[in-house]
């Protein structure tokens, strides 16, 4: 239970996926205008990832490790994470009308973000088990969510700000980004 | 427009980093020193040159339906020769990179490149290309992780060049991560503010 807590708090905290590790930066800078679609974002990153963390690992161990596949990892991760926002896309689409247009226009984009790979191959790389991956695929994309919902709410403030023309747009996101992760760099004697 | 310009304009006026603005997560994770941002672009540059090459070729047998799924298929299978390639003959620059060199797959760059050219070019304007793009980004992310690497410790690619200044000390902040954002935002800055004086 202490490792699965561990986990948790470190994937969101201190080594939070997108301000520490660098993964997910392209829907990080590019789907953080407006705190409404940041949430949107979020959720199905961490629906996706928890799901991706479940079927990877299935996949790994009773897959690839029997047969000593392991060296094709890489394209059946991204295969099996590819299939798998199709398949959600289509049973949100089919059962739930609602959060379907609520996530609908996010899901083909996670496919291409890389925390969701980044994800199943630390996996893999740390040696979890079950519950341990599903804890840290979780624990990851809420450290996702939290940091693209705090970047979205600096953004609508900086709308106002007066910005220098060289800086607008891109360099000042990516300015503020840095000094976001300073602060959650002070996460880091946490635990 | 002649083969040489689709060469350049992946170095200079389509620089995938600071113009298109592709492939930030290996931008930012691994310029921590120059020699492991020249070992990122190389690989990341070997994947794109091939996957263009085999995309290019194959054009008009991917049928346009099922295009995304082949080229992510084609592009992981480089990706796996590269990672493999790597690890065994340069095992302390594989460490290092770790989990970016999987993460080449979901590199925009790659992915769009073979959306927006490869797929409808020939095979020669689609190896310059592909370049001409690595070229850049590799160019890219060696300024991001030399400055990184002077500013944070005082060396480049591990030798000591700050020798004449005695008193420097080395600015924590850009190794670590919050450096690559800030070094990174200003560069792209600077070079929107240059690009504004020329125009």
């Amino acid at each position: 239970m202490d490792q699965i807590a561990v986990i948790f708090f470190s994937a969101i905290l201190i080594n939070n996926f997108v301000l520490i590790r660098f993964l997910g930066i392209c829907p990080f800078l590019g789907i953080s205008q407006k705190i409404e679609t940041a949430v949107g974002m979020s959720l199905a990153v961490i629906f996706v990832m928890t799901v991706a963390s479940l079927a990877t690992w299935t996949v790994q161990t009773y897959l690839l490790l029997p047969y000593d596949l392991v060296y094709l990892r890489t394209i059946v991760f991204i295969l099996v994470i590819a299939g798998l926002v199709q398949f959600v896309e289509m049973v949100i689409q089919k059962s739930s009308p609602t959060l379907y247009q609520a996530l609908g226009v996010y899901l083909p984009l996670i496919t291409t973000n890389c925390a969701v790979l980044g994800v199943t191959i630390l996996n893999l790389n740390e040696g979890y088990n079950l519950i341990e991956a599903l804890a840290h695929g979780f624990a990851a994309a809420v450290g996702f969510g939290l940091a693209i919902v705090v970047f979205a709410g600096i953004r609508e403030r900086l709308e106002l700000a007066e910005v220098p023309e060289a800086l607008q747009g891109f360099p000042i996101a990516l300015i503020i980004a840095g000094l976001l992760s300073i602060s959650f760099f002070g996460f880091q004697g946490l635990l | 427009m002649n083969d040489l310009k689709v060469f350049w304009r992946g170095i200079f006026d389509e620089n995938p980093t600071f113009r298109l603005l592709l492939g930030m997560c290996p931008t930012l994770a691994v310029s921590i020193a120059a020699g492991q941002g020249f070992g990122m672009g190389l690989a990341a540059t070997a994947v794109l040159v091939a996957s263009n090459i085999l995309i290019s070729l194959m054009r008009r047998v991917i049928p346009d339906s099922i295009r995304i799924p082949c080229y992510i298929v084609i592009i992981a299978t480089f990706v796996t020769m590269v990672d493999l390639v790597m690890a065994a003959f340069v095992p302390a620059l594989h460490q290092v990179l770790g989990i970016f060199i999987p993460l080449i797959v979901v590199n925009c760059i790659i992915l769009q490149r073979a959306e927006a050219f490869a797929s409808k070019n020939g095979v020669w304007r689609s190896t310059l290309d592909g370049l001409g793009m690595g070229v850049g980004f590799t160019l890219a992310l060696v300024l991001v992780s030399a400055i990184r690497e002077i500013l944070g410790s005082g060396t480049l690619f591990g030798i000591e060049v700050l020798w004449f200044w005695q008193s420097f000390e080395p600015m924590r902040i850009m190794v670590s991560p919050p450096g690559a954002f800030i070094v990174l935002g200003l560069l792209i800055g600077l070079i929107n503010f240059l690009s504004m004086r020329k125009a």
